[in-house]
């Protein structure tokens, strides 16, 4: 599996992007969205909500599962992706790009995020 | 078994593999949870065919002039007006009365039955037949590692299996099976399922399952029939309000909490479990099987709480829930009381600590053609 060396990675699936004006892009991982199943529902923190990194912050749930969603950052939730949460399945086709899940404000990544290797690294040991 | 086991391979474990099946330890077999998507999966078999591979099912065969009579005893059905080359759905109890396994009973013969057990039961189910079958002239098999069983599931499963078989397929009804050959191996071809569908199972040799396998699979177009696994089998019986040992069937219920009382025969001879399984009839149940709708997107699963509504108090017990991705909304199969269970009752889940409302149906929640 593919892991976008520009992403930084959680060790509970989730990925981030590096903060563009302060604000980072999260989503799952490519691995959890296959893990899980297809997606019917996801349930996203609300605009205006504080999200703290390592913390439950909704749900993902597939047919056959559901999955708690942690936060991989902390701060405040700036915007939600609407296009995923009418289109769960989006999180299975396009986990890395347009089924991304909401946006941070954050005032920086928490050193502990992995990158794309040693992510790879991670899931390659549990599968 | 122990722990430590491996899990058993099927005679088409390689198949799996080479189709990139996410594979899943089910009842101490290594099985396809799903190949690609079990959304696509489940609605191959709505509206195409889906192709399952059911190696990991229990196959027990009775044998000898008494075998009808000694199934009479051991199972709670009426097997002795089971006619030539019919199955019947029916369930083996403990004396108490409580659900050992479900079961399908195929008459394969003059004196010959195959009574097929869930996977994670087979051992008990054997064991239970030979202890029960002692006195009667039959002789039980387990001969489960002689079988390997292929199920075709859907509205296009008729057409494509007419393409490999002379076996007249038109005056084989639901619920009758018939010795056939398909793609040049003999099978017994039965027209049975957990899907709510038209479809067949196909019981053969562990040496033909592959090549039988690859016959069905070209029989179609590249996606009919479409390779489907457990997961898919999952929600398609749920939809089709099939009861699945562990979930809504167990030891602690018997027949009649689960709304099956109908396959309990009374007018037979006597049979193991026939006194407690009367007086439960007699007293009615307590509690009964519900199907419940959510009315929101977060599905109730297996093992939570059903809750008054009002009072938040629980009153029963979800036995299986998933998203269903034909009705495109949540259902679950629950334990309810009696008093609580008629349509269209508003009662709630404790869905991971937040309650959810949900109105109980009349199952199926899925009949097909409707």
């Amino acid at each position: 599996m593919n892991f976008p060396a520009d992403l930084r990675y959680s060790q509970d699936h989730e990925w981030c992007t590096e903060p563009a004006d302060g604000v980072t892009t999260v989503g799952v991982t490519g691995y959890a969205a296959e893990s899980l199943g297809d997606v019917v529902f996801v349930q996203l923190p609300e605009v205006g909500t504080t999200v703290a990194a390592g913390e439950v912050c909704g749900e993902i749930e597939s047919t056959k599962s559901v999955s708690d969603l942690y936060a991989p950052v902390t701060g405040e939730v700036v915007e939600v992706n609407q296009a995923v949460v009418d289109d769960p399945a989006l999180v299975n086709a396009e986990p890395h790009g347009r089924g991304w899940l909401f946006r941070v404000r954050v005032e920086a990544l928490p050193a502990e995020l992995l990158d794309a290797a040693g992510y790879g690294a991670l899931v390659g040991a549990e599968a | 078994m122990q722990p430590q086991d491996p899990p058993k391979q099927t005679p088409l474990h390689a198949v799996h593999v080479a189709l990139g099946a996410n594979m899943t330890d089910f009842a101490g077999f290594s099985m396809p949870l799903r190949y690609t998507s079990e959304l696509a999966e489940h609605h191959a078999v709505r509206q195409g065919a889906g192709l399952f591979d059911l190696s990991h099912m229990g196959e027990i065969v009775l044998t000898g002039p008494q075998a009808a009579a000694a199934l009479d005893y051991a199972l709670v059905g009426n097997i002795g007006k089971l006619g030539h080359h019919r199955a019947r759905y029916t369930m083996i109890c403990a004396p108490d009365g409580g659900v050992l396994d479900d079961l399908i009973v195929y008459r394969t013969g003059e004196q010959e039955y195959l009574v097929v057990a869930n996977a994670a039961n087979t051992d008990v189910v054997a064991a239970e037949l030979s202890a029960r079958a002692s006195g009667f002239d039959t002789e039980v098999t387990d001969a489960s590692a002689d079988h390997a069983l292929l199920a075709v599931q859907g509205p296009a499963a008729a057409g494509l299996l007419a393409t490999l078989t002379d076996a007249d397929l038109d005056n084989l009804k639901y619920y009758a099976c018939l010795p056939a050959r398909v793609a040049g191996h003999e099978v017994l071809l039965a027209r049975t399922g957990y899907t709510g569908e038209d479809g067949f199972e196909l019981f053969c040799a562990p040496a033909a399952a592959e090549s039988l396998w690859q016959a069905l699979r070209a029989a179609g177009g590249p996606q009919v029939p479409l390779p489907a696994g457990l997961a898919s089998r999952d929600s398609l019986r749920l939809e089709a309000g099939m009861p699945l040992y562990g979930h809504e069937l167990t030891r602690a219920r018997t027949p009649f909490e689960a709304g099956l009382g109908r396959v309990v025969k009374f007018d037979k001879g006597d049979f193991v479990g026939r006194g407690a399984l009367l007086a439960r009839k007699e007293a009615g149940p307590t509690e009964t099987l519900v199907g419940l709708v959510a009315r929101g997107r977060r599905a109730p699963r297996a093992g939570y709480p059903v809750v008054d509504p009002a009072s938040g108090t629980p009153i029963g017990t979800v036995t299986s829930g998933a998203p269903s991705p034909t009705l495109g909304q949540p259902v679950a199969m629950a334990y309810v009381p009696v008093d609580r269970s008629a349509p269209v009752t508003e009662l709630a889940v404790d869905v991971r600590g937040r309650q959810e409302p949900v109105d109980v149906v009349e199952l199926p929640f899925y009949r097909r053609g409707a």
